[in-house]
């Protein structure tokens, strides 16, 4: 495997001096090698993507490279010292930070509170807090990047872009020279990335090193300028990113050739409408509302996409048409039969499936055996139970050839939901909702966080399910995606649907402004 | 006596929301970190035997004995404690069980009253007690006399815990540190917090606090050894941790609160005219029922200014 493109890595020049070097790397879990004998270099004042699918190992490498986990076998050396980390501490004090993909802020808090926290040199060792002097020091360094932030605000009322700001300052606060950036883009309108990298590309000049972690191809061409690619906890290959192409470093990555780009037209017609909301909204967990007077129609055969940033009530909106969540007006109609507001057996009867954003927590048990998932929501009729009795023996049957059929990768049937990877685990999820035969899928953000091959196979389910006449309705944060998948796109902003636009003519640019609530014209 | 009802409600119901006072001030330390302790009635009861044994045994001058006393109430309440941070620390046993499971095994039926039985404490009184330090004439003070200055050294010790305890979780790096801990144990231990040092250590000083406020019955308000002389105190010190929002000013006002009603029937008796003593009796069960029924909606919990993390074990992203 991978003996088809570049091994050979690019010696670091000269000039450069070598910030982070992890050699020959290995961290075992329970049944699987995470990091196997990985090699990773990376030089002060340049920005190092790491690239790979979801099981590739990032995680565990930037997790042991912070202090989390302690590696088997090999070593990290810092500036030319081989050290060796205890905890976060020892790697925050040797200038290592994180910038988490779920944010590691306490969202009571300030900003500044945030970013002394934990804080135990110079200033940070007085006893008492000096609130004045806290706040000038992160006004100082918000200005020096471009990261615009008010230290006194409340982190629950800011943006995900702002909270995002909010970690880097913590790393720089911290004196980090060495920042790992765990999929920053994820969260972030297409404007929002652009200044991202514009920090990033400040952060290198200022002589520190950038360690960019990411799936996506064209950011990692974009900021980068060497790239690492691990497959299979393995480290494959590093490239020049100028040097490198999207379709190259796919490659390397997956090990194959793979499929980029915009969908083609495969000549599929809509149909009648299968889902119909009219005037629906509703409220949020804190009680505040979450939707706005939603309105939109989807038909069979059709993939709409819900574009915009996360937490413009895209969750609420895939729940409420799940039924797991009341609406407070209005009315949805599927397949011509209004829907019972916060009912999901309703829901499941009238063969809405729902593919939940949260994979682990809403769309199995995690406790469960893969069996028991594959028939959660099938368990009440033939063939899986007679009168109030489990027919296991059948169950059984029956995810094992889901499980065929579905390619899940697993011992048996009897694993618990709970040990798969990210790709299997929606897999599992996949098998069950296409087995109740669904006229309407409702995807929420059905790819994050999955490798590229998943993702190639989570866009096969979806477009075979519309040529089969069933609508789809896709909600997500990533553009590329949406492009990719999408007959028309809706953009949803604070609650509200704020344009609608025709997937094969839309621009990136206009989505994003849309996404970011900027006006519509025309 | 020409000090009126109302007076003599105050006075004794600080009195009263002494022992209160302290557990809930324990409560809330070992809750601002997040750990849910609801093995205080037990750890009072333990503070209450072991702090009166050792006023029995300790042959020093008054004022030396009750401040041992005191010391070894804190050591016991926190060995107590220590179990309990062990299990859903270390062991990440659910907090709710574990701590029921204290209370019962310390409790009534269980290693308080088998000490203070075995100890042979029982039917004899203090060799010391805390007493008024104020001079008599301060006392006599009209109104302001009896509450201010009619109390003991351990009233007075419960207002400096309390402006400590303020101070320390809103002005101070430790403190900040510890209710990072209690929000988002995650966040906190990405920026090198010691999670479980910051729980074991507010947990243990919970204790502590417990046991001395198990103390201030058995050598204050009884002062003797009864088998479960706390009566309770202890659930109502943890519902009180919540209807303060978590604050210890807030905690002072409910304690005393709680304190004055306690009291009140015996005030009424002159009056030949007392509440069924079933009422104040049920109080402490009421309480916190109530509390655990106010927090155990998330929501709820949020709004109230709960500890995010109250209750959950602390777990490294596990694979």
């Amino acid at each position: 495997m991978g003996g088809e493109v570049g091994e050979a890595s690019p010696p670091i020049t000269p000039a450069m001096h070598s910030a982070v070097a992890l050699r020959g790397i290995t961290k075992r879990f329970p049944g699987v090698v995470a990091n196997d004998h990985v090699d990773f270099e990376a030089a002060e004042g340049e920005v190092h993507a790491l690239l790979g699918e979801n099981g590739a190992g990032k995680t565990t490498l930037s997790n042991i490279l912070t202090g989390l986990y302690r590696a088997d076998e090999g070593e990290v050396v810092l500036f030319g010292e081989p050290r060796e980390f205890h905890s976060p501490r020892d790697a925050l004090d040797a200038g290592i930070a994180m910038v988490h993909q779920h944010f590691r802020l306490v969202s009571p808090f300030t900003v500044a509170e945030n970013i002394v926290l934990g804080d135990h040199r110079d200033v940070g060792r007085s006893f008492l807090l000096h609130q004045r002097t806290i706040e000038r020091r992160v006004a100082e360094l918000s200005k020096r990047f471009g990261l615009a932030l008010d230290p006194r605000a409340r982190i629950w009322q800011l943006s995900l872009g702002e909270q995002q700001r909010v970690e880097i300052v913590k790393a720089l606060y911290r004196d980090a020279r060495i920042l790992i950036l765990d999929e920053p883009t994820a969260v972030l309108t297409p404007q929002e990335a652009d200044a991202l990298f514009e920090t990033i590309r400040a952060m290198a000049d200022d002589g520190r090193t950038v360690i960019f972690i990411s799936h996506k191809l064209h950011e990692v061409k974009a900021v980068a300028d060497r790239v690492t690619v691990l497959r299979r906890g393995r480290s494959v290959a590093t490239v020049h990113a100028a040097e490198a192409t999207r379709r190259s470093l796919a490659a390397m990555m997956v090990g194959r050739e793979i499929e980029l780009g915009r969908r083609e037209d495969d000549g599929r017609r809509a149909g009648d409408p299968v889902l119909v909301l009219e005037h629906v909204s509703g409220d949020g967990d804190r009680g505040r509302a979450a939707l706005a007077d939603v309105s939109f129609a989807l038909c069979a055969g059709e993939i709409v996409a819900i574009a915009g940033v996360a937490g413009n009530g895209q969750r609420e909106l895939a729940e409420t048409v799940a039924g797991m969540r009341r609406a407070t007006s209005g009315s949805i109609r599927a397949n011509g039969r209004l829907l019972q507001s916060g009912d999901p057996r309703h829901a499941i009867a009238t063969r809405i499936a729902y593919v939940p954003e949260d994979r682990l927590g809403t769309g199995v048990a995690p406790g469960l055996s893969i069996a028991s998932n594959l028939v959660l929501k099938s368990y009440r009729s033939p063939p899986a139970s007679r009168g109030p009795l489990l027919l296991l023996g059948r169950i059984r049957e029956l995810a094992q050839r889901l499980m065929h059929n579905h390619d899940v990768r697993a011992t048996s049937p009897d694993v618990p939901a709970r040990q798969l990877s990210g790709g299997n685990l929606q897999k599992v999820v996949l098998a069950r909702e296409f087995s109740g035969e669904p006229s309407v899928v409702v995807a929420a953000s059905p790819t994050r966080g999955l490798d590229v091959a998943a993702i190639e196979t989570v866009h096969t389910y979806l477009r075979d399910a519309a040529a089969q006449g069933v609508g789809v309705l896709l909600i997500s944060e990533d553009l590329d995606e949406i492009f990719a998948l999408a007959d028309r796109i809706l953009v949803m902003y604070e609650g509200a649907i704020v344009g609608e636009r025709d997937a094969a003519t839309a621009t990136a640019e206009e989505l994003g402004l849309l996404m970011a609530g900027g006006e519509e014209h025309g | 006596m020409n000090n009126s009802l109302l007076v003599v409600v105050i006075a004794q119901g600080i009195a009263y929301g002494t022992p209160l006072l302290y557990a809930a001030l324990g409560e809330l330390l070992a809750e601002r970190s997040g750990v849910l302790n609801l093995g205080v009635e037990g750890m009072m009861l333990v503070g209450a035997v072991m702090g009166f044994w050792a006023v029995q045994r300790f042959h020093v001058t008054s004022p030396l004995a009750l401040v041992g006393a005191i010391a070894v109430a804190a050591l016991a309440g926190a060995a107590m404690a220590a179990i309990h941070a062990f299990l859903v620390i270390t062991l990440r046993a659910n907090q709710i069980v574990s701590g029921l499971a204290l209370t019962i095994f310390a409790g009534v039926a269980g290693l308080s009253s088998y000490l203070g039985n075995d100890l042979n404490l029982a039917r004899s009184p203090a060799r010391h007690q805390f007493q008024a330090i104020f001079p008599k004439s301060w006392q006599d003070i009209n109104a302001v006399g009896p509450i201010l200055f009619g109390q003991s050294a351990l009233v007075y010790a419960s207002w400096v815990c309390v402006v400590l305890v303020a101070l320390y979780l809103t002005r101070t790096r430790v403190g900040l540190n510890l209710r990072a801990v209690g929000e988002s144990p995650a966040a906190a231990d990405a920026m090198g917090i010691d999670v479980a040092g910051y729980r074991y250590a507010h947990t243990l000083v919970g204790g502590a606090f417990a046991g001395i406020g198990g103390a201030t019955f058995s050598l204050s308000i009884t002062p003797q050894w009864l088998a479960g002389l706390t009566q309770g105190a202890g659930w109502i010190a943890i519902a009180l941790v919540i209807f303060a929002f978590w604050r210890p000013t807030l905690c002072l006002v409910g304690a005393y609160f709680f304190g004055a009603f306690t009291y009140l029937p015996f005030a009424l008796q002159k009056y030949s005219w007392a509440p069924p003593p079933e009422l104040a009796q049920s109080l402490p069960y009421v309480m916190t029922v109530l509390a655990l029924v106010l927090v155990s909606s998330r929501a709820a919990r949020l709004r109230f200014g709960a500890p995010s993390a109250l209750g959950q074990p602390y777990v490294r992203e596990e694979r």
